[in-house]
């Protein structure tokens, strides 16, 4: 059941966006949409997962002193890898995400989890660490994107709920990104300090 | 004036920090003190100016016309991290003071996702060039405008963070989460920019 706590732990006690608070610049980028903060997660989720099993899989073949350009080449493969099977199969969300796909090789957690984890676990752990992290990556994005696009526009995933006037434009923009988070943070900090 | 124009563009109307969200990490990471800002803004200045006029030279006369762009993500991040490292050892020889002041931040700008952001902007020609084509002199100066921009908003951030630490911030909202809302507000200010290009291209009689 130890596998089972590694994922739990990448979604709740590690969640890399309210807890670790890395990767933030995909956090704040992407997040116009519920729907957007959804498609990044799972596109950080997959080369996580990916490069966190290759990673292990490698341990013992990469020699310490020149281990983290090792670990950039893999990664930045699996996003190569990735940005041709999005170009292929979802090239509208490809265009919305644009420049920060590519950009998913230099997001702090993927690198994180291959120092922190995958460098010290077995296969199967790492894969395990890689779906609990890329699973609360993509919830966070999700919550994200969806305050953001209530507040901003009134809609939820594309469905309209709430009538156009009170549509806050400032949300769907840059200051609403930073601020939401903020907000969010603090709320998730105030549950944590109940709890202590 | 088109030059003027994307100079100013790229510092105050699309803040590559605030408006375009590239750079947050060492933006949030190393913000608490103007000092330590200002190093990180130059450092990223140097390199950035380095890195595109690199990635602009191989992304066209190596990968285009052998057909290889699929390779840019790799090549680009490779590229990107030999640099630095070597940046690093030529500054550590050639001028030991300016290793002092910057050292500690360079191994950091390998993974800032505005150096690898902006050179892959300026090979694929897909930023804001105002109407001129683009070219490694428009694309060289549109890295060093987005650096500089990058830099004012770091340090006008850790200003703002270093009055923050006297204030008395309630339990839930310390740390990154205030920070996170400033730097929203700061978005806000910036955004009284936005309009000031078009305006300034209209004054030119673009």
């Amino acid at each position: 059941m130890n596998y089972f706590k590694t994922i739990l732990n990448g979604i709740i006690k590690e969640n890399p966006t309210f807890v670790l608070l890395l990767g933030m610049c995909p956090t704040l980028a992407t997040t116009s949409s519920a729907l957007n903060g959804m498609g990044m997660g799972v596109a950080t989720m997959f080369v996580l997962i990916c490069s966190n099993v290759f990673i292990s899989l490698l341990k013992n073949l990469i020699p310490d002193g020149v281990r983290i350009p090792c670990y950039i080449v893999v990664i930045a493969s699996f996003v190569t890898v990735l940005q041709m099977l999005m170009q292929a199969y979802v090239p509208d969300l490809y265009k919305t995400l644009g420049i920060f796909i590519p950009l998913i090789v230099v997001n702090c957690i993927i690198l994180g989890r291959a120092e922190a984890f995958a460098a010290k676990n077995n296969v199967l752990a790492s894969l395990c660490d890689g779906v609990g992290i890329g699973i609360g990556f993509t919830i966070a994005l999700t919550l994200l994107g969806m305050v953001r696009e209530l507040l901003g526009k009134g809609t939820f995933f594309g469905m309209e709920v709430l009538p156009a006037s009170t549509n806050m434009l400032v949300f769907v923009l840059a200051p609403g990104a930073f601020i939401t988070l903020g907000l969010l943070i603090a709320i998730v900090n105030s549950f944590k300090n109940k709890k202590a | 004036m088109a030059y003027f124009l994307i100079f100013i563009s790229a510092i105050f109307v699309n803040n590559i920090v605030l408006s375009q969200f590239l750079g947050i990490c060492p933006f949030l990471g190393v913000s608490k003190k103007i000092s330590t800002a200002a190093g990180m803004g130059i450092a990223v200045t140097f390199v950035l100016v380095f890195a595109v006029i690199v990635t602009y030279a191989l992304q066209t006369w190596v990968l285009n016309p052998l057909g290889l762009g699929y390779l840019q993500t790799i090549l680009f991040i490779l590229v990107i991290a030999g640099l630095v490292q070597m940046l690093e050892t030529v500054l550590k020889k050639m001028s030991p003071s300016l290793y002092q002041a910057l050292g500690i931040f360079l191994p950091l700008i390998t993974t800032n996702c505005c150096i690898l952001g902006v050179s892959i902007l300026v090979a694929n020609g897909t930023y804001n060039a105002q109407g001129l084509e683009p070219s490694l002199l428009v694309g060289v100066l549109y890295a060093f405008s987005t650096a500089l921009g990058f830099a004012l908003a770091l340090i006008i951030f850790a200003g703002i963070r270093e009055q923050l630490a006297t204030v008395n911030i309630p339990k839930g909202m310390q740390g990154m989460s205030i920070a996170l809302i400033t730097a929203g507000l700061l978005a806000m200010a910036f955004m009284g920019f936005s309009g000031v290009d078009h305006g300034l291209a209209l004054a030119f009689g673009h």
